[in-house]
């Protein structure tokens, strides 16, 4: 079917998504990444790190958009993220 | 509980480690304070403002906020306890071309270094000043601070803090600053914007970052980690860029405003000084010849007792 | 772009105006300082030659944050100085030990006046000669100089300036409110004809500098901010990094080296002006104004017959402690008169060894020594009291 023009929805939305990279031994487990993930994508790990502290762990990778917040916020500078590649 | 997308990254590294000392992490800052998240704010906001790094100086002073400038890899300068901010001028008018930033803590700025800081806001000498409060004297030990609010418990304040404490941005704004923002460490983007902006707005700009001190302020008053304080930090601040910076100071359980409050363009000292002085003396006919001839300059106390020859 | 001063002839001046010429000279070009009798004409006259000259002048809002802004505007790569009497000097402390402990070539005036604390104001003294030593906390080695007329006040400003380069530390310049206010003919050479030493900037690239690394000369290479370098610097211990380093190896490592750095070159450093030494029976150790008002008390010794030589010294710190303790083997004593209750006296004592005499004649400040009292201490030494 010949469309004049392309309707609105046809093309599917290209979403953005975040790979989470974490450097347990750098960690100091203040859960400020856990806390500020607007996606609740982030949650304490049961292991220990070298300094006996617990890190993050990605509960959630599908919900990760790319926000970055988790690594301004952490003051370790323990986690970043790099966006997807589809 | 491993995860597959949780790698262990070796081969790929943390995108702020060009600028920070990474020979020196780990840092000394406990788990929970907000000093970190100020560094990684500062960061991206250096970033984002699009400065030259090598044209970028530091200068810090004592306390946890001190110790700033030995993580970053800037030209960085850990002076003495107050004197950043004289020091800081020195250093900007020396070399005009540098974008200097001072980080430091609320007593360093505010009690010991107060006279210095209101002297720059008054001359509005170029530097950028980031204040990092956190209520108390950190890295002593939880000793009362300018900063502390009514009631609250410090070290040397063991039945309550009775003073009234200072309100910082009004202090900044009183004193005659180009641009006064107060954050907290919670409002990581807004402080990266504000940062950018302060790097690129010429005059003293002055940014006050609420922070969360884990280990002697949350100890001391509220309990809990540094994250419940910084949660409480979050939920009692409210953004309102129309506020009287005089009107709106800190205490233990009212309204945080923040925001960007002054953001006005007035000439620099240097610009002040320059033009002011050109001004008086292009009134003379002979100016060009005497910047260029400063042996005609005489003081009134010396007669020359032979003249010279040719200069 | 820098811009040469080109004040040159004779002039009739004042001791603090040949000061601010002879910074000009030397290529200061940065001065932060706040007004104090009997310094404020050196900031006055640096506030009018400066900015003609593309320098800067900031009249600071104490004197702790004059010294700390010389320090910054050395960091950046200018040659920088203040100028204050007594009470700013002990203001000025804390952070000409951060001065010495980064490393920074500055110059810091101190015209003496009346001590201690408020003190007189608009007289003179000597009393803070042990300060510019030991003022500061700590371990750390420290250049004095002492001028005697307002042309000397010239040509040790260059002096200062040329050390200060060399071992990259803040020189003490101490005159007295005597030499500062008093006018008298002074020759200012071209800039051409003046022997200016510069601090020596490192050739290393940005990777490989190390900003405290030395080699025998102990001394660093310099590198200002602005240039890439990204050097970290404090007034913590620190190795040669740069860097924090709280341990004991460090600290046995950097201070002392500071210490070092001017005893292995006393010999550069040390500045004396000396007559009549060969073959003296008494010896007048003098500096400064005092060693002009003394002389005839000198005089009159010699029609007495007795043998008296002369030293003075311009550089006061460091001490010559070899000079004097070769000269103690030789002499009968030594005569040291000045404006204060004995402080370089001390000095002198300790180097003396107990091999001679030490008679001190002391003057509060505020007036000069009557030359009898020097004629007298003069006589005692010679016959053994």
């Amino acid at each position: 079917m010949r469309y004049w023009e392309k309707p609105f929805g046809k093309e599917k939305p290209k979403t953005i998504r975040g790979e989470i990279h974490i450097i347990p031994d750098r960690c100091k487990g203040c859960s400020f990444c856990i806390e500020y993930c607007p996606r609740d994508v982030l949650e304490l790990s049961k292991e220990f790190n070298k300094k006996g502290y617990h890190p993050p762990v990605v509960a959630k990778p599908d919900r990760c958009t790319f926000c970055g917040l988790c690594e301004m916020i952490c003051p370790d500078f323990a986690i970043f993220v790099t966006e997807k590649e589809e | 509980m491993a995860n597959n997308t949780a790698q262990i990254i070796q081969e790929k590294s943390h995108p702020m480690e060009d600028l920070l000392r990474m020979d020196r992490m780990p840092h000394i800052w406990c788990s929970g304070c907000g000093l970190g998240s100020a560094v990684t704010t500062f960061v991206e906001g250096l970033k984002k403002a699009g400065v030259s790094y090598d044209k970028t100086a530091i200068v810090s002073g004592i306390g946890c906020t001190g110790r700033v400038a030995g993580y970053l890899r800037l030209d960085s300068y850990h002076t003495t306890h107050g004197r950043a901010i004289p020091f800081a001028t020195g250093l900007k008018l020396a070399n005009r071309d540098l974008t200097v930033f001072v980080f430091s803590g609320d007593g360093d700025l505010f009690a010991i270094g107060g006279n210095h800081l209101i002297h720059a806001a008054r001359r509005n000498v170029d530097i950028n000043v980031i204040c990092v409060n956190n209520f108390i004297y950190g890295m002593t030990g939880g000793q009362n601070a300018p900063t502390t609010p009514l009631g609250a418990y410090s070290s040397t304040a063991p039945y309550g803090n009775y003073e009234m404490p200072f309100n910082l941005v009004g202090l900044a704004a009183a004193s005659g600053a180009s641009y006064v923002a107060r954050w907290t460490t919670a409002h990581a983007r807004r402080l990266t914007n504000s940062i950018a902006t302060a790097a690129n707005k010429k005059g003293f700009c002055f940014i006050e970052i609420v922070s969360p001190c884990a280990t002697v302020f949350a100890r001391k008053n509220m309990g809990g980690t540094g994250l419940d304080l910084l949660k409480e930090f979050q939920t009692r601040a409210i953004i309102d860029h129309d506020a009287d910076p005089t009107q709106i100071p800190l205490s233990m359980d009212n309204e945080i405003v923040c925001g960007e409050f002054v953001n006005e363009d007035r000439p620099t000292f240097w610009e002040n000084v320059q033009g002011g002085i050109k001004n008086r003396l292009e009134k003379f006919s002979n100016w060009e010849e005497m910047q260029s001839n400063s042996r005609k300059i005489t003081h009134k106390k010396d007669r020359k007792y032979t003249s010279s020859i040719d200069v | 772009m820098f811009q040469k001063s080109r004040l040159h002839g004779e002039f009739f001046m004042q001791g603090d105006i040949a000061c601010a010429e002879g910074a000009l000279a030397a290529g200061c070009r940065f001065f932060g300082g706040y007004p104090i009798t009997p310094a404020s004409e050196i900031a006055e006259r640096m506030a009018m030659r400066l900015p003609l000259l593309r320098g800067v002048f900031i009249q600071y809002e104490d004197e702790i944050a004059s010294m700390a802004g010389i320090l910054g505007a050395s960091w950046a790569g200018m040659k920088s100085m203040t100028a204050t009497s007594g009470p700013g000097i002990s203001l000025m402390n804390e952070n000409i030990g951060l001065g010495m402990m980064m490393e920074a070539p500055c110059v810091v005036v101190n015209v003496q006046r009346g001590s201690p604390s408020t003190g007189l104001p608009t007289t003179w003294g000597q009393s803070d000669m042990m300060q510019a030593r030991w003022g500061s906390h700590g371990d750390y080695g420290s250049i004095s100089l002492v001028p005697n007329s307002p042309q000397e006040f010239f040509d040790l400003t260059i002096t200062a300036f040329n050390f200060s380069e060399k071992y990259r530390l803040p020189v003490f310049l101490m005159a007295d409110a005597l030499v500062g206010h008093m006018t008298e003919k002074v020759v200012i050479p071209k800039v051409e004809e003046l022997e200016i030493i510069n601090r020596k900037y490192t050739n290393k690239t940005p990777k490989d500098y190390l900003a405290y690394d030395y080699d025998e000369s102990l001394i660093p290479d310099f590198a200002k901010a602005g240039d890439g370098y990204r050097y970290h610097t404090t007034g913590l211990t620190h190795d040669r990094r740069g860097y924090p380093d709280m341990t004991v190896e460090c600290q046995e490592e950097l201070v002392p080296r500071l210490v070092n750095k001017i005893k292995n070159n006393i010999n550069d450093i040390s500045l004396t002006e000396e007559y009549d030494i060969e073959g003296a029976d008494v010896i007048v150790i003098s500096y400064g104004i005092t060693s002009r008002t003394i002389l005839p008390a000198i005089t009159m010794a010699k029609k007495k017959g007795i043998k008296v030589g002369y030293l003075r010294l311009k550089t006061v710190w460091p001490f010559p402690d070899e000079k004097i303790r070769k000269l103690s083997e030789k002499v009968a004593g030594f005569v040291v008169p000045e404006m204060n209750l004995g402080q370089i006296s001390l000095e002198v004592e300790r180097c003396a060894h107990n091999n001679s005499l030490v008679k001190l004649v002391p003057h509060p400040g505020g007036g000069i020594h009557k030359f009898e009292d020097v004629l007298h201490a003069i006589e005692e030494v010679v016959h053994g009291k």
